[in-house]
C-alpha cells in the first residue's frame, strides 16, 4: 500500500507522522513537498502538524492554496482517504475539504497536554480500530484548535454521524462546539481531528491510544 | 582617512560617540593603537561590538579559564558556538545555554523569542539536529506591576518560537524574587544530535573561497544590543525598545533544514550564525579562527530596508541569517537548496589571505581592520573584587517549629517557588518530534534518542538565594543539584553548559560573587567529573544601581543506555519502602521553611559534601540502572517533606514517612535542606540499606507508599488532594488576577 505525507515549508510534525505510518503499513511514506503539482496514486494521504507557510495570515490558509492541496483534493474526490492532524484539519477547513472553522483557542493560549477523547463514529476507514464510546487519550498542541461552525451545520455533522471524536466532557481544551475534535466530510474519507494520534504510538512516548487508528487504516485499506 | 566614504567621513569620532558606544578612553586608546590612525564610524562600531561585555567576555575571561573543560568524552569544549559531547554509537550531543536577559524585560515576547531563536542557531550551526529545549527563568515579585506581564509575555514568547519550529521545549525552571524587579532572567538551552564525525566549525579557510550569506533579510533591528546587553538599565530602559529583535521561527525552520540539507554534502568549510553583533561577530569570528581574512562586500547583502549604510548592515542582528564559507565552485549546489526553501542566498565575499576585515561599499573601502588585534587584544580585566561576608550558621534550635507540620508543607509546596508550573510547560509544545520519554515536572526531561532506546537527561539548574549568602557553597550547589537531577532518573552526567547572571562586575562586590561562584562551580565540576563544554556570561543585571541575586545557571546533560532503567519521581504503587540516601542534620539556614513557614531570609547555606555527592549519586545511579528503584527524586529545597510530596502528587498514592531520628527536630527533618540525598521508593528497602551501609553510603528507612494522604510520624496527615490543590492553584491563579 502507498501512503503519502504532504510536506510544506513550516510542517514540523511530518516525521513522526511517517514513523507512525511507517510502524503501521511496514513502509514508508512518501514525503510529498508542497511545490509537486502531481500526485501517484495513493491509498492514503496524510496532513501533517506544524506551522505551514509560518501560519501567517490564518492557520492553514496559505496551505490550503498551494498547488498541492488541489492534487490532494482531488485524490480526495476520488475516495482516497484523507487524514489532517492539527494544522492538517486546519488546512483541510481552510480549503473547504471540511466544514466549519478553527479559531484561537478559548483560553487564548496555546495548549499542550494530554486529552480524554470519546468515539463517536466508527463509520470511517480511521476509524476502524476503535469502538463507539470508546474513551482514549490522546495529546493536543495548539494555539488554534477551537472547532466552529454554525447550528445547522453541526446538527448535520452531529445527524449524519460525522462526528468522529469529541472531547471528553470537561476536558475541552479550547472551547470547541459541541467538544468537537475530529470530524469527517460526507463521503466519509477526509478526517480532519486536532488531537495527534501520531504521538501516541508509543508507551515510551505518550502512550499507545493513537495507534488502533493507524493499524485500522491497514486492515480497512486491505479489505 | 583614505579609508573611509563620504558618509562615513561625515561623522566626526568625538569622546562622546566614543563614550556611547560603551568603550572607555583606555580602550579607545588601544583602538588608535592598533588602526595606527583614527577609525571611521563603521570601525569604531566593529570595536564596540566586539569589545563588549557581551562578546568580549573582558571581565569574566579571567575566572572562566578556572573552570575545567575536558574530559574523554569532550568532543569540543567552550570557545566554539556550543559544546560537543560524545554519546556513544557515532553519535554527538551539541549542546548550549544563552541569556536574552536584557531584552526580554525591554520586550518580553520577542526578547525571549529570540533567544530562543538564537540558541537553536548555536546548536544547527554545529551540524545538529536540535531535539529538546530548555529553559531557566528568573522573575521579580509576584507583588510587582509587571511580573505578570512579563510572565506572560516570556512564556508566550519562548511557546511562540519553540513550538513553532517544532523543537519541544521539556523543561526548566521558574523563580520569583524582588531583586529580579528591574532585571529578569530568561537564559535558553537547546539540545542537538549530530553524527559524530560531521560535526561543523566556525573557522574561515582557504582563500578565494565564496563567503556566502544566507537566510533573511538584514534590516535596522537589534543595532547594538550587544552593547545594549552591557550596561545597566536606568529609569529610561524602555526607551531601548528599537534594539530588540524581531524573530520569525517559520524562517528559521526554513534555515535549519537547508543548513542541514547543505551539511549533508561535503560542500561547507566553515559556518557560523549570526547572533549578537550580527555580521561583525560572525565575520571577525570564522576569520579569526582560521587565521585568514575576509573581505566583504556590503551591497550584496539582502536588504530588507533601502539606504543602509555600512555601519547599520555591520552591527544590525535580524534574526535567522548564517554566514557560510563554501569550497570552491559549490556556490551553484548549495544556492539551488536554499532556493528550494525560498531563502536569501548571496556570495558577498571572499576569504582573503591577508588577516584583515575589509569592507567594501559602492566602490570604496569604509572598513579595513587587523583581525588578530581586534581578538587577541580585546581588553581583559582582572576586576577587583571583595570576597563575600560570610553569612552566620542558624542553629535549628533558633527556628521556631510550625503550628503544624502538615500545613506548613502545603505552604511550601504551593508558594511562589514551588508552586507547579504547569501553566507555563503547557503553553510549550513538550511532545514534538515524539521521543519525550519525561516530561516536564520532574528531576530531568528525557528526551530518547531517536530511533534508539538509548536517551538523554537535562535538567536546569540554580539556588540563588544560596548564592547570595555564600557564592562558592551557591556555586557548588548548582552544580551539585544538576548532577543530582541527571542521577536521580538513571542517567550517568556528561558535562554542563553554564549561564552566569550577575549584576555590574565593575563593582567589586559583584566581582567578589562571580569570583566565588566560578571557583565553587569549578571545585564541583572537578569532583564530579563534570566539565563545562560551553556557555554564556550575562553581566550588568541592575537597575538603578540595584543588582539581581548572583544566578549561575547550570544547565546538565546526561546519557541513559536504556530506557527501560530509567525511572521518574511518580510512586508507582502501594507497598514499597522508602529510602532515604544521604546525611540529614536538619540544615535550615537559607532554606525554604526559614523564608516561607518563619519569614527569615538569611543564614549560610548547606554545606556541599563532593564526596559525599558523588558517593552517594553514584550508589543510587547504580541501584536505578540495574532496576531496582521504583522512583526516586533528589532532595532540594523544601528538604525530606517537599520531595516525598511531590512523588506522592505525580501520582497519587500516598505514603507515610517515620518521625525525625532521635535528636533531630521535626521541622529540621522535615524541611532541612542538606545536600547529597535522595529519596527511593523501592521494593526491598532493608536488602538496599545493608548494601548502602556496606559501600559506606548513609542510608535509612523512612516509610513506605500506600493510601491517598501523606501521614508523618502517624499523627501529621494530609490528603494529597490538599496538597495538589495548593501546588497546581497559584500559578493559575495569580496569572488570572485582574
Amino acid at each position: 500500500m502507498k501512503t503519502a505525507v504532504i510536506v510544506f515549508p513550516g510542517s514540523n510534525c511530518d516525521r513522526d507522522a511517517a514513523v507512525a505510518l511507517e510502524a503501521a503499513f511496514g513502509t514508508a511514506p512518501a514525503m510529498i513537498w508542497h511545490r509537486d503539482n502531481t500526485l501517484p496514486n495513493l491509498d492514503l494521504i496524510l496532513l501533517p502538524g506544524g506551522f505551514s507557510y509560518g501560519d501567517y495570515l490564518r492557520s492553514g490558509a496559505i496551505a490550503a492554496r498551494s498547488p498541492v492541496l488541489r492534487a490532494v483534493k482531488e485524490q480526495a474526490d476520488r475516495g482516497v482517504p484523507v487524514i489532517g492532524i492539527c494544522n492538517g484539519f486546519q488546512v483541510l477547513t481552510e480549503s473547504g475539504l471540511l466544514p466549519g472553522v478553527l479559531m484561537r483557542n478559548a483560553g487564548l493560549k496555546y495548549v499542550c497536554r494530554d486529552v480524554d477523547l470519546v468515539v463517536e463514529s466508527t463509520a470511517s476507514p480511521f476509524m476502524r480500530g476503535y469502538k463507539a464510546g470508546q474513551r482514549i487519550t490522546v495529546p493536543v498542541a495548539h494555539h488554534d484548535g477551537n472547532y466552529f461552525a454554525d447550528d445547522a451545520t453541526l446538527d448535520r455533522l452531529e445527524g449524519d454521524g460525522r462526528v468522529a471524536f469529541r472531547y471528553a466532557a470537561h476536558d475541552n481544551p479550547n472551547g470547541s462546539a459541541r467538544n468537537i475534535a475530529g470530524i469527517l466530510n460526507e463521503r466519509g474519507n477526509v478526517l480532519g481531528m486536532m488531537p495527534h494520534p501520531e504521538r501516541a504510538i508509543d508507551p515510551k512516548h505518550c502512550g499507545t491510544d493513537g495507534k488502533a487508528m493507524f493499524t485500522g487504516l491497514v486492515e480497512a485499506l486491505a479489505a | 582617512m583614505s579609508a573611509a566614504t563620504a558618509a562615513s567621513k561625515a561623522i566626526e569620532i568625538t569622546p562622546e560617540l566614543v563614550a556611547e558606544h560603551g568603550l572607555s578612553t583606555d580602550e579607545y586608546a588601544l583602538i588608535l593603537k592598533i588602526m595606527g590612525r583614527e577609525p571611521n564610524i563603521t570601525e569604531l562600531g566593529v570595536f564596540s561590538a566586539m569589545w563588549s561585555e557581551h562578546c568580549s567576555y573582558k571581565s569574566s575571561k579571567v575566572w572562566l579559564k578556572t573552570l575545567p573543560t575536558e574530559g574523554p568524552q569532550v568532543i569540543c569544549g567552550p570557545g566554539e558556538n556550543a559544546g560537543v559531547v560524545d554519546i556513544g554509537e557515532g553519535l554527538a550531543a551539541i549542546f548550549k545555554i544563552e541569556s536574552h536577559n536584557h531584552p526580554s524585560f525591554i520586550e518580553p515576547y520577542q526578547g525571549a523569542a529570540t533567544g530562543v531563536g538564537g540558541i537553536l542557531r548555536d546548536v544547527f550551526t554545529m551540524g545538529a539536529r536540535p531535539v529538546a529545549n530548555m529553559n531557566a527563568l528568573r522573575f521579580g515579585s509576584p507583588d510587582h506591576p509587571k511580573t505578570r506581564h512579563l510572565v506572560s509575555g516570556v512564556v508566550a514568547g519562548i511557546g511562540g518560537y519553540g513550538n513553532c519550529i517544532g523543537v519541544p521545549t521539556v523543561g526548566g525552571e521558574t523563580e520569583f524574587d524582588p531583586a529580579y524587579n528591574g532585571n529578569i532572567l530568561v537564559n535558553a538551552m537547546t539540545v542537538g544530535i549530530a553524527d559524530a564525525d560531521r560535526i561543523f566549525y566556525s573557522a574561515a579557510g582557504g582563500p578565494g573561497n565564496p563567503v556566502v550569506y544566507v537566510g533573511s533579510k538584514t534590516g535596522r533591528d537589534g543595532i547594538h544590543g550587544a552593547t545594549m546587553a552591557s550596561a545597566e538599565f536606568d529609569q529610561d530602559s524602555e526607551e531601548k525598545r528599537p534594539t530588540v529583535q524581531v524573530g520569525d521561527p517559520f524562517t528559521e525552520k526554513l534555515v535549519m533544514e537547508a543548513c542541514l540539507e547543505l551539511m549533508a554534502t561535503d560542500a561547507i568549510v566553515a559556518i557560523q550564525d549570526m547572533g549578537a553583533a550580527g555580521l561583525t561577530s560572525s565575520g571577525v569570528e570564522m576569520a579569526s579562527k582560521g587565521s585568514v581574512g575576509v573581505e566583504l562586500d556590503l551591497d550584496l547583502v539582502p536588504m530588507r530596508e533601502e539606504g543602509m549604510t555600512p555601519y547599520e548592515l555591520m552591527l544590525s542582528e535580524s534574526q535567522e541569517r548564517m554566514l557560510i564559507v563554501l569550497k570552491p565552485g559549490r556556490e551553484a549546489e548549495a544556492r539551488a537548496i536554499f532556493e528550494k526553501w525560498e531563502l536569501d542566498f548571496a556570495v558577498i565575499g571572499r576569504v582573503t589571505d591577508t588577516g584583515r576585515l575589509v569592507l567594501k561599499f559602492h566602490g570604496e573601502t569604509v572598513g579595513d581592520i587587523e583581525v588578530a588585534p581586534l581578538v587577541d587584544n580585546a581588553p581583559e580585566y582582572d576586576r577587583p573584587w571583595e570576597p563575600t561576608p560570610k553569612s552566620p550558621i542558624i542553629h535549628i534550635d533558633d527556628v521556631a517549629a510550625p503550628n503544624d507540620p502538615m500545613e506548613a508543607l502545603k505552604q511550601i509546596v504551593g508558594c511562589p517557588n514551588m508552586a507547579s508550573r504547569r501553566w507555563i510547560w503547557e503553553q510549550y509544545d513538550h511532545m514534538v518530534m515524539a521521543d519525550t520519554n519525561q516530561r516536564p515536572g520532574g528531576d530531568s526531561a528525557v528526551v530518547r534518542i531517536h530511533g534508539t532506546d538509548r536517551a538523554l537527561a537535562i535538567t536546569t539548574d540554580s539556588t540563588p538565594r544560596y548564592c547570595l549568602a555564600d557564592p562558592e557553597e551557591g556555586g557548588k550547589q548548582a552544580v551539585a543539584e544538576a548532577w543530582r537531577n541527571l542521577t536521580a532518573v538513571g542517567a550517568t552526567p556528561l558535562a554542563v553548559t553554564n549561564n552566569l547572571n550577575f549584576g555590574n562586575p565593575q563593582k567589586p562586590r559583584i566581582m567578589g560573587q562571580i569570583a566565588g561562584a566560578v571557583s565553587g562551580m569549578g571545585t564541583a565540576c572537578r569532583a564530579l567529573n563534570f566539565p563545562v563544554v560551553s556557555g554564556n556570561v550575562s553581566l550588568y543585571n541592575e537597575t538603578s544601581g540595584e543588582a539581581i541575586l548572583p544566578t549561575p545557571v547550570i544547565g546538565g546533560l546526561g546519557l541513559i543506555e536504556d530506557l527501560d532503567r530509567t525511572v521518574t519521581v511518580a510512586i508507582p504503587r502501594e507497598g514499597l519502602d522508602l529510602v532515604l540516601i544521604g546525611d540529614t542534620k536538619g540544615w535550615l539556614g537559607a532554606s525554604l521553611y526559614l523564608r516561607e513557614i518563619a519569614g527569615r531570609a538569611e543564614g549560610a547555606p548547606p554545606p556541599v559534601d563532593l564526596t559525599a555527592e558523588k558517593r552517594n549519586g553514584d550508589f543510587v545511579r547504580g541501584l536505578i540502572q540495574a532496576g531496582r528503584v521504583a522512583a526516586c527524586h533528589d532532595l532540594s529545597d523544601g528538604g525530606l517533606g517537599a520531595a516525598v510530596a511531590e512523588m506522592a502528587m505525580a501520582s497519587g498514592i500516598g505514603a507515610t514517612l517515620t518521625d525525625a531520628p532521635a535528636g533531630l527536630a521535626l521541622h529540621g527533618w522535615l524541611f532541612g535542606e542538606d545536600q547529597a540525598r535522595y529519596l527511593m521508593a523501592v521494593e526491598n528497602g532493608a536488602d538496599i540499606i545493608a548494601e548502602a551501609t556496606a559501600a559506606g553510603v548513609p542510608a535509612m528507612s523512612v516509610g513506605q507508599t500506600g493510601g491517598d494522604a501523606l501521614t508523618v510520624a502517624g499523627t501529621h496527615t494530609i490528603s494529597i488532594q490538599e496538597l495538589r490543590r495548593s501546588h497546581e492553584e497559584w500559578l493559575p491563579a495569580f496569572m488570572a488576577r485582574p
